[in-house]
């Protein structure tokens, strides 16, 4: 082939490439959506009653490669119930400028409580803001529950870790 | 021009300038850090006369993370994480050299399906990587579309990755005894739809380069690297491969079921740039070629060791059985001992050797890990192949020997 040919057919690739639909889209406007195992912004989740699946058990934050969760619990009362079983975290932070969104929380969570979502649009004006605490981790309450911390009868929510399934 | 117009920062380079420059007979110049054909941070303080290059010393460093440290601070698994932030286009495969080496210090089993998984994600990510080295190198050469083509592809296998580990890049989806999870269901479906077009894009690549004047006119005879140059600096990889001699570690050294493939091992003569490109354009279509008979291999089974001393137990036996729950915590809190011995693993990259060498001392975290990456010490015969020839043509050098910077300074 020579240099003329060659020349003309790589301007015929480019050509036709103009009739071919964009690959690109026009983020923020339109946005791509994510996959189903994609690792997003954490989310603490709870149960359908309202309680919090998180048990304070820090088993996360001593997951976590990057150090980037801190876990304090407290004890949970029959009055005060904010999660089953003895204790609940009643601090939990995740500094997200450390967090690399490997998932080992998620993987090392006992009771599913820390799940990865699809919230990627993270963004802050201060090293303060990265600090995402409790409150604006943990779900809203689902419309069959109540709100933490509930008052429940003695001796029904003794055991901390559910049965669970395999995650796909 | 003087000496003072670049600004020498350490004495070890000043005493590799010539007497000529620091007469003043030959211009230094400072290419780098922040050059955007340097794929990464090179800096490469260049020696003139004129518009050829009497000398280049590049000056590495400038992404040195710590990782081989940060390593030995953690345990085996959690320290996974950070083997893909060494080389970023080859995440699999550096994941995949770490866990080889974590199976064969504590001897650990892998079932077939995890090892069949393996070696297609592998393969993909060697496309995946090679797409991006050929974008990069032809936009080093001003061949703007082929970037743009390239990305689209790769974009596509980045999709795959994050629909199998959740992570586009930095996937950790091998870990030590097998997978993190299996295939999702759409995987597979989606992966032949790509190795169905793949083929045809590859075309439309050559079709831009391959016979193009100005290509060849940018690359032929540009950087010529010889059989003894080659060894004499230990370069492998398709740097290697493109001065005729066909060195594959999977071949060489099969890994992870790497001998049970049917491949041709890509040479080419020649050793130069164009040499070096049509090695990789090969090497895509062979990739292919493994990735299909991975697919015909896949059978069902489980993807994970069921060996509960270094592997957490499934989830669904929490919450039944107190033996899972223990392990599950021991595991996460304080990770896996590992026997006081050595090993050292080699896997071939889509750049060359890479290898992992690790040293249990009976505790839960490595007295010493240590990598061999491809980038750093292909990157030792940058100075060679640069001299006499222009710097517009060490631009195509640098892009053909293809290096990326955190696999080098790491």
């Amino acid at each position: 082939m020579n240099g003329f040919s060659a020349i003309l057919k790589g301007m015929w690739t480019t050509f036709k490439s103009m009739f071919e639909g964009p690959v690109t889209i026009q983020y923020p406007e339109v946005k791509r959506p994510v996959r189903r195992r994609f690792k997003g912004r954490h989310e603490l989740k709870r149960y359908e009653n309202g309680l919090e699946k998180c048990i304070g058990c820090s088993l996360c934050a001593a997951a976590c490669p990057a150090d980037a969760i801190f876990v304090e619990a407290s004890e949970n009362t029959d009055e005060q119930r904010f999660s089953p079983g003895e204790r609940y975290a009643s601090t939990y932070e995740i500094n997200m400028l450390r967090c690399i969104f490997c998932g080992y929380c998620e993987d090392a969570c006992p009771t599913e409580a820390i799940i990865l979502g699809d919230n990627y649009e993270l963004s802050f004006t201060d090293r303060a803001q990265s600090i995402y605490t409790r409150e604006k981790l943990l779900n809203p309450v689902g419309p069959s529950g109540q709100a933490t911390p509930q008052q429940v009868p003695a001796g029904m929510f003794d055991r901390s870790i559910p049965v669970m399934v395999d995650p796909d | 021009m003087t000496l003072q117009q670049v600004e020498l920062t350490s004495d070890d380079l000043r005493h590799l300038v010539s007497q000529r420059a620091l007469d003043g007979e030959t211009v230094l110049l400072n290419m780098g850090p922040q050059h955007p054909s340097t794929h990464g941070v090179l800096r490469l303080l260049l020696e003139l006369d004129g518009e050829t290059v009497v000398n280049c010393i590049p000056d590495i460093g400038f992404l040195h993370t710590g990782i081989e440290k940060n390593i030995e601070a953690k345990t085996y698994e959690k320290s996974e994480v950070m083997t893909d932030r060494l080389d970023y286009l080859n995440t699999m495969g550096n994941n995949l050299v770490y866990c080889l080496a974590i199976e064969k210090l504590v001897d650990l089993d892998v079932p077939a399906r995890a090892q069949t998984i393996r070696i297609l994600f592998t393969e993909l990510q060697r496309i995946a990587s090679h797409l991006v080295w050929l974008g990069t190198a032809a936009l080093d050469l001003a061949a703007m579309s082929v970037f743009l083509y390239c990305f689209r592809e790769r974009e596509r296998i980045l999709d795959m990755m994050e629909m199998a580990s959740g992570q586009r890049m930095m996937t950790t989806y091998f870990r030590p005894g097998g997978l993190w999870r299996d295939l999702p269901e759409e995987f597979i479906p989606t992966l032949e739809q790509f190795l169905d077009d793949l083929p045809a894009r590859i075309d439309q690549y050559e079709d831009l380069l391959t016979h193009n004047p100005i290509f060849i006119d940018r690359t032929k005879g540009i950087g010529v690297l010889t059989e003894e140059q080659a060894l004499g600096y230990s370069i492998t990889g398709p740097t290697l491969r493109g001065s005729g001699i066909a060195y594959d570690i999977r071949r060489a050294h099969p890994y992870a079921g790497y001998e049970n493939y049917e491949f041709d091992i890509i040479t080419e003569e020649g050793g130069d740039c164009y040499a070096r490109y049509l090695v990789r354009i090969r090497e895509m279509r062979e990739s292919i070629r493994i990735i299909r008979q991975a697919i015909a291999r896949l059978e069902d089974g489980p993807v994970r060791s069921n060996n509960r001393k270094f592997v957490p137990p499934p989830r669904s036996e929490l919450g039944t059985s107190m033996e899972a729950v223990i392990h599950h915590f021991k595991l996460w809190t304080e990770g896996f001992p590992a026997p006081a011995d050595s090993v050292y693993v080699p896997v071939e990259s889509p750049r060359g050797e890479l290898g992992v060498f690790l040293e249990g001392d009976g505790g839960p975290k490595p007295y010493r890990c240590y990598w061999r990456t491809p980038s750093f010490v292909n990157l030792q015969v940058l100075p060679l192949l640069s001299k006499g020839h222009f710097v517009a043509d060490l631009v195509a050098i640098i892009g053909s020997i293809d290096i990326v910077l955190g696999d080098t300074d790491r």
